[in-house]
Order: C-alpha cells, then sequence, then structure tokens
C-alpha cells in the first residue's frame, strides 16, 4: 500500500445518505478528511454524527452515495465486494466496543481468525498470535474463552485480533466505551503504544474527552460537517 | 481444512441442540438403512436373478404340476443348456405351523450346476448323492433350528402326504452357502427321487422348471419356443426369464418399493425442517459474529461456504452414523429369519445414504447460508450497537 504524500486516508466531498422508510436521511454532506501516516486520530461528536458511519466508510465496511474514500493509494469506494473484503483482510483491524470475540473459541483462536484467511501454515499462525498476544499483555491467558476474561482482557484479545496480520490502518469504534475508567486507560495506553512504538495509523470513534485527549489529533464531527472545534 | 475447527466450534456452541439434530438425522438414516435392507429382502429374487435363467410353469398357475419328462425335451430345444426343477414341499418341522420354511426336492447336480451361487463342498455334496434320505439345509436354517450334520429331521407336508401318513424323515449331509450375498441361505433341499417314491400322489409331476440358455440375449426367443414345444398339451407351459418372475411375485403385495419411498420421503421432509431450523436459528443467533468475520474480510463466499459446511457436519456425522449402526444390524443377520432370509443393507445403498446426507445437509443449510452470505457488514454491527 503507497500513501500519497504521506496521507493514508483521503475521503474527498464524501455524501453518505440512508433510506429510512419514505424518508432520506443524510448523515455526511461534502466531508472531507485526511489522515497522515502515523496518526493517531481521534474523531469525537454527539450520538448520531455520522463517526460511525465514517468509520465504516474508511474501513471498506460500507460505501458513500457519492465522493470518493482512498486509502493509502486505493479508491475503496470502486472496489468490488469481493476486492473490499480482500483489502480489509490485508489492511484493516477493527476493533470494536463490545470487543465481537466469538465466544466459542479461546483468545488465541479469536485471535487467529484473520489469519486462516492468509497462506501461513500453522505454526507460523501461532507465532503470530503469540507475538500479538504478547504485545497486549495477554500471554497469560491464551487458553482462555472470552467469558472467562474481564472486559479489559477482552478488549486487549480485540486489539490482539485487529494487529495480529499487521495492518496499515486500525479503526476503533468507542474502544473504551464499555469498559471502566481503569480499564479504559489501559487500552488508551496501549494505542498509544501501538501508535508511539510500532507507528500504527490509528482513527478512533469516541465521545469521551478523556480517550481523546490520549490521540495526536482530534476532529469532531457535527450534523455531517467536520470541524477542529468541537461544536458549540 | 484450516477452517475446519472454525465449524466444529460453531456447532458445540448450543450442544444440546446440536445433539438433538444429530440425533434426529440418525434415526432417519438408521431408518432409511433398515428399510433399503427390507426392500432388498422383498426383491431378493429380482436381484439375485440369473440373467441366463429362464422359469417355465404351467401356463395356468405356479400351483399346478408339470410332468418330469419335461426337463430332457426342454433340453432338447435348441439354446437351452440346462433345465431342472423344482417343487414345493411345504414342509414343517415338529408339527407347529410356524416351524415353516422353504423346502423343495430337486435334482442334486443339476440343481447345483444351475446355481453357483450355492456353495456346497465336495464330501458333502458326495454323501448327498450317497444318501436317498439325505438333505443340505441354508446356514441361516441351521441356525435357527440349531441343527448339525447327522440330525435326522422329520418333516410333514400338507400337500404332499407320504405313503402310510408317516413324517417325512431327512439325515442331514450337508450345509450350504451362499456366495455376494446372493441366493437364500434359509432353504431346505432334498432328492426328488426319494420324494417321488414316497408321495401318495402327483407321482412324476415337479412344481417346475429353470432353465439356464446358452445365450441370454436369447432369452425371449428360447422362452416363446419352450412355450411352442409344449403348446396344445395337457400341460402348456408359460416361461419367463427368471427376474421377470420374480418383479412379478413380488408385485403380488404391492409396490414395496414406492412404498418404501413414500416412508422415507416423510421422513427425510421432516429431518429436513429439523435441520434447516437448526440451522436459520444458529445464523439468527450470531448476525454480530458473521458481521465481525466480514469486517476482518471473510468474503461474502467464505461465509456462505462456513454456513453450508455447518449443515453438511451436521447432516454426514448424523447420517454415517445411521448407516453405519443400520449396517451393523443388517450384518447381524435377519431378525426373522423365516420371514426374511435374505437381509443385508448393500453397499449401492450406503452411496446413495451418503448422497443423501450430504444433499440434506446443503439443502437445509442453503437458505441459513445465503441469509448469512448477503449480511450487510455494517447493518449486522449495527444491530450490536
Amino acid at each position: 500500500m503507497s500513501e500519497s504524500n504521506g496521507v493514508l486516508v483521503r475521503v474527498e466531498n464524501v455524501e453518505k445518505n440512508f433510506q429510512r422508510g419514505s424518508e432520506k436521511v443524510h448523515v455526511l454532506s461534502g466531508l472531507n478528511l485526511e489522515v497522515p501516516d502515523g496518526t493517531f486520530l481521534a474523531l469525537m461528536g454527539p450520538s448520531g454524527s455520522g463517526k460511525s458511519t465514517l468509520l465504516n466508510l474508511i474501513g471498506g465496511l460500507d460505501r458513500p452515495t457519492t465522493g470518493s474514500v482512498e486509502v493509502g493509494g486505493d479508491r475503496i469506494d470502486k472496489l468490488s465486494g469481493r476486492q473490499l473484503a480482500a483489502w480489509r483482510a490485508r489492511h484493516i483491524g477493527f476493533i470494536f466496543q463490545f470487543y465481537n470475540l466469538l465466544p466459542v473459541l479461546t483468545a488465541e483462536r479469536n485471535v487467529e481468525l484473520p489469519l486462516l484467511l492468509t497462506h501461513l501454515s500453522k505454526s507460523e499462525r501461532r507465532k503470530h498470535v503469540e507475538t500479538a498476544l504478547d504485545v497486549v499483555g495477554l500471554s497469560h491467558r491464551t487458553r482462555h474463552y472470552p467469558r472467562q476474561l474481564s472486559g479489559g482482557e477482552q478488549q486487549r484479545v480485540g486489539i490482539a485480533r485487529a494487529i495480529v496480520t499487521d495492518p496499515t490502518l486500525l479503526l476503533c469504534d468507542e474502544p473504551t466505551g464499555d469498559l471502566d475508567r481503569k480499564s479504559g486507560d489501559d487500552i488508551l495506553e496501549l494505542l498509544q503504544a501501538l501508535n508511539r512504538d510500532h507507528g500504527k495509523t490509528i482513527v478512533m470513534v469516541t465521545h469521551d474527552p478523556h480517550a481523546s485527549a490520549r490521540a495526536s489529533h482530534t476532529v469532531y464531527l457535527d450534523k455531517g460537517q467536520l470541524s477542529l472545534e468541537p461544536p458549540e | 481444512m484450516k477452517f475446519l475447527s472454525l465449524v466444529w466450534s460453531n456447532l458445540k456452541r448450543k450442544k444440546t441442540r446440536t445433539a438433538l439434530t444429530l440425533l434426529s438425522v440418525f434415526v432417519a438414516f438408521v431408518l432409511f438403512g433398515l428399510l433399503c435392507a427390507i426392500k432388498e429382502a422383498f426383491t431378493a429374487g429380482v436381484t439375485m436373478a440369473g440373467a441366463d435363467r429362464l422359469i417355465s410353469r404351467h401356463k395356468v398357475s405356479l400351483i399346478m404340476t408339470l410332468p418330469v419328462t419335461y426337463g430332457p425335451r426342454m433340453e432338447a430345444i435348441d439354446g437351452v443348456d440346462l433345465a431342472t426343477h423344482w417343487t414345493w414341499f411345504n414342509g414343517i418341522y415338529q408339527d407347529e405351523p410356524k416351524n415353516f420354511f422353504g423346502s423343495f426336492p430337486v435334482e442334486p447336480i443339476s440343481f447345483l450346476e444351475m446355481y453357483p451361487e450355492y456353495t456346497l463342498p465336495e464330501d458333502q455334496l458326495k454323501a448327498w448323492l450317497n444318501t436317498r434320505t439325505g438333505a443340505v439345509v441354508g446356514t441361516t436354517l441351521v441356525e435357527r433350528f440349531q441343527w448339525k450334520i447327522g440330525d435326522r429331521i422329520p418333516l410333514k407336508s400338507p400337500i404332499w402326504p407320504r405313503e402310510g401318513d408317516e413324517a417325512w424323515e431327512f439325515d442331514i449331509v450337508g450345509i450350504y452357502g451362499t456366495t455376494e450375498n446372493r441366493g437364500d441361505p434359509s432353504g431346505f433341499f432334498f432328492r426328488y427321487d426319494y420324494f417321488d417314491e414316497g408321495r401318495v400322489n402327483g407321482k412324476g409331476e415337479v412344481g417346475w422348471y429353470m432353465v439356464r440358455v446358452a445365450d441370454p440375449d436369447r432369452a425371449d426367443e428360447i422362452a416363446a419356443a419352450i412355450d411352442a414345444e409344449f403348446a396344445n398339451s395337457p400341460y402348456e407351459t408359460k416361461t419367463e426369464p427368471e427376474g421377470a418372475f420374480a418383479q412379478g411375485f413380488v408385485q403380488q403385495m404391492g409396490n414395496i418399493g414406492a412404498m418404501l419411498v413414500a416412508i422415507l420421503s416423510a421422513v427425510f421432509f421432516t429431518i429436513l425442517l429439523v435441520a434447516g431450523n437448526t440451522m436459520a436459528q444458529s445464523v439468527r443467533e450470531r448476525t454480530e459474529e458473521l458481521g465481525v468475520l466480514k469486517a476482518m474480510g471473510f468474503s461474502n463466499g467464505l461465509v456462505l461456504s462456513l454456513v453450508l459446511a455447518e449443515s453438511c457436519v451436521i447432516a454426514l456425522l448424523g447420517g454415517l452414523a445411521g448407516l453405519g449402526v443400520a449396517w451393523a444390524i443388517t450384518a447381524g443377520g435377519s431378525p426373522v429369519p423365516d420371514m426374511l432370509p435374505v437381509f443385508f443393507l448393500p453397499k449401492p445403498y450406503l452411496v446413495i445414504g451418503v448422497g443423501l446426507a450430504l444433499g440434506l445437509g446443503l439443502i437445509a443449510g442453503i437458505f441459513p447460508a445465503i441469509q448469512a452470505m448477503r449480511l450487510q457488514v455494517a447493518d449486522a454491527l449495527r444491530r450490536n450497537a
């Protein structure tokens, strides 16, 4: 993946509308955003402002109604569904608010999931999984099922799963939204470390100022528009 | 293969539900196997029929007899290789009507030559030829009555009383086997000369003839020639291929195949609903998880395959276990050897069973799989939010 002029994510004139019954809902209108490579960007805004929608567009989970989304030089809004799935597998790591681990799999097997889409052998996959769990500080909990882990630990597994393929971009949707302050801080520190020590570009949706304070940059989304200042 | 453990883990998610679904598929396939064995038992005569064998009986009815002199005349007809005769004896052991089995007076040499599927050791054949009261008995009949070589067996026949109204006495001189599941292992065969000499009536008559033709392609032509040979006589014949005769015999009981297909269709339709409902419920319950997999990069096709694989694993596990148990039951022999002497599950039915299991898995899983495939990632993830 190549970045153009150090910009990893470029969103241009993006409009996103949803049809809700007979009503057309405008979520994003003419939105522009550039995320430089290596940035830890916090995306803030009130509920319903379109944060998650924007995150989905950047992660190739949804397509804009109009406009373009370019990540690492790839026009992902032009990719077919199949190409988009393969692109996500290579370049994106998702971290969810509710961790979204598979309850029937142990921590290590949850982390292994994205690697099943690669050509790595079983032993190579195991090595990658060990490394990822080591990075998040969960080497001692590999055989535990999600129900046997605390919320903070489950989110660490979620982060290990997101980074195990060494993706270009980490997308976090309210990663501390379901955690207590202490666990949330630990997770934010971990994200900071991934950004600082491993050079990961992170886009994090949050409405928690405490979380956004950990990011290197913060932008605000309100009524479908971005600004550098919080809305009134 | 690397996805198999994921499939397996998903099946273990609701162990009770998976176990119950497996059990229902298992029972359906045990039933399938046993019903196939029963069908085979009823139609054994058809499948075991030799392509080169004709049956020639009295034109009016099978219960009417033919002269024993017809044998040499049949063998003289062009294309006839061998003729041998059977007569229905209807022997009853120990005066107990339930102790009934197929018993027939035959000519030992031509009989064994006609039926290579019946195997008899050389020394036992010699003993049969040397013992006027000798009888050879099938393996399942021997097991049924715990007989052994050397036993003297008294039989009574309501059709063929013996002079002096005494029981017919036979000495077991041989135990015949059958090869490759062909032939009836529950028969009782004894010498025609002993029978003909001792019976009160019908001397010089036989029940029907089996005729072997040199060229099976000429079977119809030769059958017509045999019937023509005895036309306008008091004992006119009706000759037809052994398979056609056996088929007609079975059809007197009704269309066994159609009945079994109807039962199995109802069973499999029910199982299809059970398995389909299980899969649909399973997919509904993990909409978010499927969304997460897609977010990671699992393609729509892969998600479809995973759901289908789950459905197929359930169907194949239950199906193979069911077929295995059905096979084991039938391999243990007929539970009612006097009614169904030939009782086994032929390999083609096992192959059909595996195909059915796979088909069941695919059909039960296809709609939930398509539903999972069409799932929009953003929508699926939003449901959790």
